[in-house]
């Protein structure tokens, strides 16, 4: 941020399958927000199909995921198929919820640049975006 | 977390407590504290088991009758699931709680596309009849209850329970099944909702009308206070959203023409157990007196059993903690505690492992001992509302009351909980609470042992439940051959005699019956429903 770009980082903040638990997503969209973030949120029980399409057409920097229900490998992998589909390759992307973690390395592994269980600091959160993010 | 404010001095004395609902806690309670409040034997109190029943519904508590335990179970295949129910009960469990899979909440079936993945995952796949069949073989239907954890279903369901349990034999009047079948808390707290508001309404309006006439043993409706505080709402917010929700059903069964005398005594309530052990003590006795009172005041409801808030008062799942996870079990009990103190009829415990996933078989039956234990060793069954009478909780109770109304305010100033639920506005008080509160809890501004306070040590490792991908392979093969074995003519006719049911605005139960009888699919009834009520679009509260 250091050349004063005046865009602000832009995030899209989804909630992909069944799982109808956002408190997590509203909270850190919150977060975002307070830390000068473009937050866009997709509501619930999205397809991994329109969360990417939705990246696109907003033109985000950032796909945050929050999935509580344990099906995060099966989405972020089929997430992480379509965005090189897509050549969408410079997007961040980034998976919170309920993430056991032995889980963490094959997040990881799929391309998803970071993985934030349940209770981590929004401190955190908000420093990785702004350092691994393309703006 | 439910965690209250303390603000301390510089040695770490105490010198302001502040409770999450905003009732500030003195040091001390003494008779002036009753005289302060006005306190009223007769009018604040009664006996145990009398009007307004803020002791108790039953005049002798827990000596008359234990409590109901009834742990959230469901996972796989209906086989898994009916072999876990089976364990359950022969360890002493005395009801059963069921746990759906999230296509089978949202009214998918397993080979929907939306299904991939999340069939058997969070609880049990249900496509037909068929699975309940398995679920449900040899328990006996006529004694154990089943609650059924689901809600923008849950009239399929409902109607699927009847069918299942008329095919093993069982009168539809010896079942007692309590649908969760409240849709607006879903649409506030739990997310899984599918039909829009208004045809959701009419949809639980259906299965209470429904189960007045035909399943006197069943509880067509459990309102759950306990998914909103889940999502960030306070203790008092809880009760009076619950309230002002059961208002807005029991709005639209007096609407087709009934009273409220002949159905609201088989309404259920699903409240949240956790964090300050004060509050949620009071809040329980402040929600039995004000659902009494206000049944009466409403709707003039008179006979004694109807005005009973009977109800689950689970161990809150917001309370435990992914750091170490063990800790849970201590939190559990002492959750326990104060749900027995509140004169819960039937109680549930999120298990220690559950920060992570669905509970193991341990985790599950330490979460049942614990409430064992309470009722036979540690004396809860003594004696009726034990904190009754104290000066502490009599303040604190009645000013529970006063800020539980004043919430209920607010809803009524927006024009009720519909308005209030489709226009996004319970929704963005519970988001901004709950932002409000992680903040405070980042900041250590309060305390949660293992988070922000006693994190030292090596996190434990504890075993985990682990999904099994052959399940849904099973149960798509298994729903492939129900479509072939059945008589397709008849679940088709079936499910055109439901859609007509929708659209001419009668009610739907009968024809749900007939469906699950002949076969029909949880995704072809839903889709009925869809194709009829379209779905739900949330309004945007940021």
């Amino acid at each position: 941020m250091s050349d004063m770009t005046v865009r602000k980082i832009r995030v899209l903040l989804a909630k992909p399958g069944l799982d109808g638990h956002d408190r997590g997503a509203k909270v850190v969209a919150h977060a975002m927000r307070e830390a000068g973030m473009e937050v866009i949120y997709t509501g619930l029980h999205q397809t991994v199909a329109s969360i990417v399409n939705q990246a696109l057409q907003e033109d985000v920097d950032v796909i945050g995921l929050s999935i509580m229900s344990g099906a995060h490998i099966p989405i972020c992998r089929k997430l992480m198929g379509l965005i090189k589909e897509q050549d969408m390759g410079d997007k961040l992307v980034a998976v919170g919820g309920v993430i056991p973690n032995k889980d963490i390395p094959t997040l990881n592994e799929m391309g998803v640049g970071g993985v934030f269980p349940g209770g981590t600091h929004f401190d955190e959160i908000v420093k990785f975006i702004r350092e691994k993010s393309k703006n | 977390m439910g965690v209250a404010t303390y603000i301390k001095d510089e040695k770490d004395a105490i010198k302001e407590v502040i409770l999450q609902s905003g009732i500030k806690v003195r040091p001390s309670y003494t008779p002036e504290d009753l005289e302060r409040i006005g306190f009223d034997y007769e009018e604040d109190l009664g006996d145990p088991g009398e009007f307004p029943f803020t002791r108790s519904l039953h005049p002798s508590g827990y000596r008359s009758r234990n409590w109901t335990t009834r742990q959230y179970t469901g996972f796989g295949t209906p086989e898994e699931t009916n072999e876990r129910f089976k364990l359950m009960i022969s360890h002493g469990q005395t009801g059963l709680n069921v746990a759906f899979d999230l296509p089978t909440q949202m009214g998918y079936d397993s080979d929907d596309e939306m299904a991939e993945g999340e069939v058997g995952r969070v609880g049990m796949a249900v496509d037909s009849l068929r699975d309940f069949e398995i679920a449900f073989k040899d328990i006996q239907l006529n004694r154990i209850g089943s609650g059924l954890t689901i809600n923008a279903v849950a009239s399929v369901m409902l109607a699927m329970y009847q069918s299942m349990a008329e095919k093993f034999g069982y009168k539809k009047t010896e079942i007692s099944a309590t649908p969760q079948n409240d849709i607006l808390k879903e649409i506030v707290g739990r997310g899984a909702w599918i039909y829009p508001v208004e045809p959701a309404v009419r949809l639980i309006g259906d299965t209470i009308e429904y189960a007045m006439k035909e399943l006197p043993r069943c509880n067509p409706v459990s309102v759950c206070g306990y998914h909103i505080r889940e999502s960030g709402c306070t203790p008092a917010q809880e009760i009076s959203y619950a309230l002002m929700i059961a208002f807005a059903y029991i709005d639209n069964v007096v609407a087709r023409g009934y009273k409220a005398e002949e159905f609201v005594g088989r309404f259920s309530f699903n409240l949240n157990v956790f964090g300050n052990i004060w509050e949620t003590v009071a809040k329980f006795r402040a929600a039995r007196k004000l659902w009494a009172r206000l049944l009466r005041e409403r709707y003039g409801v008179q006979n004694k059993k109807a005005l009973f808030l009977r109800g689950i008062f689970g161990g809150g799942g917001s309370g435990m903690t992914k750091q170490q996870p063990e800790n849970n079990i201590m939190r559990g009990a002492y959750y326990a505690l104060a749900a027995a103190l509140s004169g819960a009829q039937t109680t549930a415990l999120c298990s220690f492992d559950e920060a992570y996933t669905i509970p193991t078989e341990r985790a599950a039956l330490l979460s049942l001992r614990t409430f064992q234990i309470l009722m036979d060793e540690i004396g809860l069954r003594d004696t009726v509302d034990p904190l009754g009478g104290s000066y502490f909780m009599e303040t604190l109770t009645k000013e529970m009351e006063e800020k539980i109304l004043e919430e209920m305010e607010k809803i009524e100033k927006v024009g009720g909980m519909v308005e209030a639920v489709s226009t996004g506005y319970v929704q963005r008080e519970v988001a901004r609470q709950a932002y409000e509160f992680e903040k405070k809890l980042q900041e250590g501004k309060i305390t949660k042992v293992g988070v922000n306070k006693y994190t030292e040590g090596v996190d434990m490792e504890v075993e985990l439940h682990e999904y099994n991908e052959e399940w849904a392979r099973l149960q798509i093969e298994r729903l492939r051959e129900l479509k072939k074995d059945r008589d397709n003519k008849a679940a088709g006719e079936s499910l055109k005699g439901l859609e007509g049911a929708a659209r001419d605005q009668k009610n739907v139960m009968p024809y749900l019956v007939e469906c699950s009888k002949h076969y029909a699919t949880v995704g072809e009834m839903a889709n009925v429903f869809r194709d009829v009520f379209g779905e739900y679009v949330e309004p945007s509260i940021f």
